[in-house]
């Protein structure tokens, strides 16, 4: 016997009887005698659950859990024990997709209540239940505009963090879209680069921000270029910081998306996380994923369903505008929950907590004589500094002393060259930082 | 408390917190001090609420779900075996979860050794040779699964080759994801048995034929018999077959994918490998490949080189479908359920999921339409009532198994019946359950002859009734800002 | 038993064309379409101005269970378009035959003979 599998002998006597068989073997005649795999798999023999822990412990030991000062698009912000606590609730957990809605309207009002936070943050009048990540929530989006402006090209930014550019593109050859780059100039986008590129094949311009080097960039102006050229405006952003900074809607974005995370996820190891996706809804049927809905039931009470689903695979199957299946239900209640507890007022504050932070990291960091600002652009929780100081001696040294930071932002490539990247949380101390500071004024 | 019917936001009291943040450190800094041009200008229409109001509420809402703990769940084709304890508390190890993706390699050895790990493991269940566990879910893991097929076409100089086969029986991903990759969906159609139909098959073959996408056991829970001839005839048309492991759980033990001769294929983690459904998502959507195609599995890769552990970015990959390493954390969740059941007890998996189904089939046969004899996989199809006198439906049945406590099969799926019923009960089920499920399902049965306007009012002992679907579509109101501006103008 | 005019022209795809005058035709679904999807709750269509081409797509009906493209019966350009069937989709579930979608001035009439009777429509969704 074993913990998992109810059937006792008895029971196994019982059904077959029933089945007018012998073995169980019996009910797997359809399978061709030369592929029967007859053999036990070549993995290891199972374990009792003490067994398990120990296994593990020893796995975890060849982790090493770090201070985070580096972020590039997944931060180490603050989860309070209420989200744990909610989130592993079986009913939230191990639910499916609420096809009954009868018996899922706990799913489903926090999916409503979740698009309703998207939907202040982000100023758009729709959000879907959710997204993979940020990166793909950003792929889907410019099919979208492809969809919706029934044009073949977008233009991206090149201050688009480079592991959303890599999805985009993988997305965008295999349907057979094209892409160009946006230049960048002193770290932002280029607007007269814009003007230049906007032409009748563009659907869409997707830009980021804050943006891969953690500026905030103004979008003044952008809006009325791209919407003359009759091209939408996708703005990727950090859910996070919309707390405090100018929304897309206010932006004059036709689509916003970007990740999640931010918002009482833990980083990880990448994943899950989840990305938001929102429009207006002229452009909603062109939008992938679930909607949920607000409706009633016969009695006249209040219920939410999954709504607008003919826009979807299983109904439009070859004519659908995105595959897409599933959503990530779970980690939109941990942004529901979070934002639950924070409020407009703690969103706030966190963004404020992080800005010191940064400022005063940023600040002590130029005062050391060994870190230039090459874009002295306004910043938030993130800015990238470029530094004379091998990047190899910065993360050993940063490393001896249980710090992730500073992370060479060549990891993405050669253009970036000679930059780093430092990102502060409101979980980061003085004292943190100050040891950070300490450590690298001592470096040569 | 199911008749709780409270929004967060309609709990919110100005100035009420819910968080506890540090204090002020940098005083001289502050974020007011922003250009007015980069900043917010409207108010968030978001809560003020304690913490105790948080949880009261979310446990409330919780109350009006319905999950694989409170009762038998027999969706067909979702697998909706138990999500095993020891699973989350593994994946709620601080010394995974705090994990930065780009931290270096050598501070995260234990977590790249697992995922190292896992995927070995299911290329040996699978018989393929390479697996990524970047896909974050089914459908993404199709997608990835043809951008390799299509990638190897254009490899080898052969851009004619743009058209996938899908039998009608197929899950809408499946043409999905193919128009979402670049290429057109040839649709062939079942046999009598619910089959490829061999000669439909050779019919569409050609020099333009990219592959085939096929689930084996099919959605109707029936084991193509016919798998090393469709495999063989597609591959000698020069084309790839591709493996939807949705229905995986039905060949643990008994056979594997590679073995008949797919060359690409995908796996449901949240399906096979117990890993929860989340209301919807996080899933995870492994790819694996043969030895010829794995150069194509997207990056980044995990690799081992003695006993180190480290990432790769290879030029030949088709490129990035993720961030990083997918949902990690759904892996770390998968790994631990493959340690739990080690070699001894996978190989009951599929055993066990299909004598449980059999048992269903046959005792259901005498009221249900059976529309395929003989024995079935994991999962069985019923089309509606055998009595076809009577106005109840597939929809009204669904809906009554709700008063009854257990959740609806999957309903008006596959599409070849017009009132299917897909029944899976999964191998975690014990007799007795399905034995109840069973009862109920004859005593539905007799009330559709007897007092068919039950059915038709059920389910009545849920927390809401049957809801109105047009008026959500025509009204859309997709927020809690739609509901106020609604609420106002109806006055 | 779905409900058919007679002396209009219909399509395979179950939309209907009424000849005006002078080359000009109204089109529309057919009462079996608009029972096969059920409620209407959305209706895409094209701008005036634009042109359509027989057997070609030219716009959607959704209900909450299903989604059908339209596709023209005709060649020619859009006229007039039904701007009341935006704001109350279920009018093609009251009245498929008053509600017409498109008006549209035809660039060949002769394309009409490629087209079903109402007899012949009859036998066909029969």
């Amino acid at each position: 016997m074993f913990k998992y599998f109810p059937h006792t002998k008895a029971d196994i006597d019982s059904m077959l009887k029933a089945l007018n068989i012998s073995s169980i073997d019996e009910l797997f005649k359809d399978i061709p005698e030369s592929v029967i795999f007859n053999s036990d798999y070549d993995v290891p023999s199972f374990m009792s659950e003490s067994e398990l822990r120990n296994h593990f412990a020893e796995l975890a030991k060849k982790n090493q859990e770090l201070t985070l000062f580096s972020g590039l698009g997944l931060y180490d912000h603050y989860q309070p024990a209420v989200i744990d606590a909610l989130t592993s609730r079986q009913e939230f957990m191990t639910s499916y997709t609420p096809y009954q809605p009868e018996i899922s309207q706990g799913t489903l009002q926090y999916i409503f209540e979740y698009q309703s936070m998207i939907q202040t943050l982000t100023g758009l009048e729709v959000s879907n239940a959710s997204m993979y990540d940020g990166s793909t929530a950003t792929a889907e989006a410019c099919f979208m505009a492809c969809a919706v402006a029934k044009r073949n090209k977008v233009l991206l930014s090149s201050t688009l963090n480079p592991n959303t550019i890599n999805v985009i593109k993988t997305y965008l050859k295999y349907k057979e879209l094209e892409w160009d780059f946006i230049e960048e100039k002193d770290g932002v986008i280029d607007i007269e680069d814009l003007k230049n590129k906007l032409d009748k094949d563009t659907a869409g311009v997707i830009v980021q921000k804050p943006n891969i080097y953690g500026i905030i960039e103004d979008y003044s102006g952008f809006s009325e270029l791209i919407k003359a050229n009759k091209s939408l405006f996708v703005i990727n952003a950090d859910i996070s910081t919309l707390g405090v900074l100018k929304s897309p809607k206010e932006d004059g974005a036709d689509i916003a998306c970007g990740e999640c995370q931010s918002l009482g996820m833990p980083v990880a190891f990448g994943g899950p996380t989840l990305g938001y996706l929102a429009t207006e809804k002229t452009y909603v049927r062109k939008m992938p994923g679930r909607i949920c809905g607000y409706t009633h039931d016969l009695e006249g009470k209040r219920a939410f369903v999954l709504t607008l689903q003919a826009r979807e695979q299983h109904i439009r199957r070859s004519k659908a505008n995105s595959n897409i299946c599933s959503n990530q239900s779970l980690m939109a209640l941990f942004v529901t929950i979070y934002l639950s507890l924070m409020g407009k007022n703690g969103l706030k504050e966190v963004n404020n907590l992080s800005y010191q932070g940064a400022h005063y990291l940023y600040d002590k960091l130029i005062a050391t004589g060994k870190f230039k600002d090459p874009f002295q652009k306004p910043f938030l929780k993130e800015f990238t500094l470029q530094t004379t100081l091998p990047k190899e001696t910065i993360q050993t040294a940063l490393l001896e002393n249980g710090i992730f930071g500073g992370l060479g932002l060549d990891v993405f490539g050669d253009k970036y060259e000679g930059l780093v990247n430092f990102s502060v949380t409101e979980k980061r101390t003085k004292s943190e930082i100050d040891k950070l500071i300490s450590i690298l004024e001592g470096l040569s | 408390m199911i008749n709780y019917n409270k929004l967060i936001f309609e709990l919110s009291n100005k100035d009420r917190i819910g968080y506890s943040l540090p204090k002020q450190r940098f005083t001289n800094y502050n974020i007011e001090n922003l250009d007015p041009s980069l900043s917010r200008q409207t108010e968030l229409l978001l809560p003020e609420v304690s913490e105790l109001d948080v949880l009261r509420h979310f446990t409330n809402i919780s109350n009006k779900n319905f999950g694989v703990e409170n009762g038998f769940y027999p969706l067909g084709s979702c697998t909706m075996k138990y999500n095993p304890k020891i699973n989350e508390e593994m994946a709620s190890n601080k010394a995974f979860r705090n994990l930065h993706p780009l931290q270096p390699a050598n501070t995260v050895q234990g977590a790249l050794e697992v995922y190292y790990n896992l995927q070995t493991y299911l290329s040996e269940i699978s018989g393929l040779k390479e697996f990524s566990l970047n896909p974050y879910a089914g459908a993404h893991g199709e997608l990835v699964g043809l951008m390799i097929i299509k990638a190897y076409h254009e490899d080898r100089g052969d851009f004619k080759r743009k058209k996938i086969i899908i039998p009608d029986s197929a899950h809408g991903t499946n043409p999905a994801s193919t128009v979402v990759c670049g290429m057109d969906v040839v649709e062939i159609e079942s046999n009598e048995f619910g089959r490829v139909d061999l000669e439909k098959l050779k019919a569409v073959l050609s020099d333009e034929i990219a592959g085939m996408m096929l689930t084996n056991p099919n959605t109707l829970g029936i084991f193509e018999n016919d798998i090393c001839e469709i495999t063989k005839l597609v591959h000698e048309a020069g084309g790839l077959m591709y493996y939807d492991g949705a229905n995986l759980n039905a060949l643990l033990g008994k056979v594997r994918p590679g073995d008949m001769g797919f060359d690409v294929m995908h796996i449901n983690l949240h399906k096979t490998f117990s890993t929860p459904h989340g209301g919807g998502g996080p899933g995870s959507g492994p790819v694996g490949v043969t030895e010829e195609l794995s150069k194509y599995l997207p990056n980044p890769r995990i690799k081992k080189l003695d006993d180190y552990y480290y990432v790769e970015n290879s030029g030949e990959a088709l490129g990035q479908i993720s961030s990083y390493f997918g949902n990690y954390m759904v892996s770390l969740r998968a790994y631990t359920y493959i340690r739990t059941l080690g070699k001894e007890n996978l190989r009951l998996v599929g055993p066990y999921a299909t004598l449980n189904a059999n048992y269903i089939s046959k005792a259901l046969k005498p009221a249900y339409e059976l529309p395929i004899q003989g024995y079935c996989m994991h999962e069985v199809v019923f089309n509606g009532l055998i009595n076809k006198d009577t106005d109840v439906r597939t929809l009204d049945i669904a809906k009554r198994l709700l008063d009854f406590g257990m959740h609806a099969p999957t309903i008006y799926f596959p599409l070849l019946f017009p009132q299917a019923i897909m029944i899976e009960p999964t191998e975690t089920e014990s007799k007795e359950t399905i034995d109840d499920f069973i009862n109920v399902m004859h005593k539905i049965a007799i009330e559709a002859k007897e007092e068919p306007e039950k059915l038709k009012q059920a389910p009545t002992k849920t927390p809401i009734r049957r809801t109105d679907e047009v008026f959500a579509a025509k009204m859309m109101i997709f927020s809690y800002k739609d509901y106020l501006e609604y609420i106002n103008n109806r006055g | 038993m779905s409900k058919i005019v007679e002396g209009l022209f219909y399509s395979k795809s179950h939309e209907w064309v009424k000849p005006l005058e002078d080359d000009v035709v109204l089109i529309g679904i057919t009462d079996f379409a608009q029972s096969e999807l059920g409620d209407v709750v959305f209706v895409d269509l094209p701008e005036a101005g634009d042109n359509v081409s027989q057997e070609d797509e030219f716009g959607a009906v959704e209900s909450v269970k299903a989604a059908s493209d339209l596709i023209s019966p005709v060649t020619g350009e859009i006229l007039e378009v039904n701007e009341d069937l935006v704001g109350e989709p279920e009018l093609l579930n009251k009245n498929p035959y008053e509600n017409w979608l498109l008006k549209v001035k035809l660039e060949n009439p002769d394309e009409l003979g490629n087209l079903l009777s109402s007899e012949e429509y009859a036998n066909f969704i029969k």
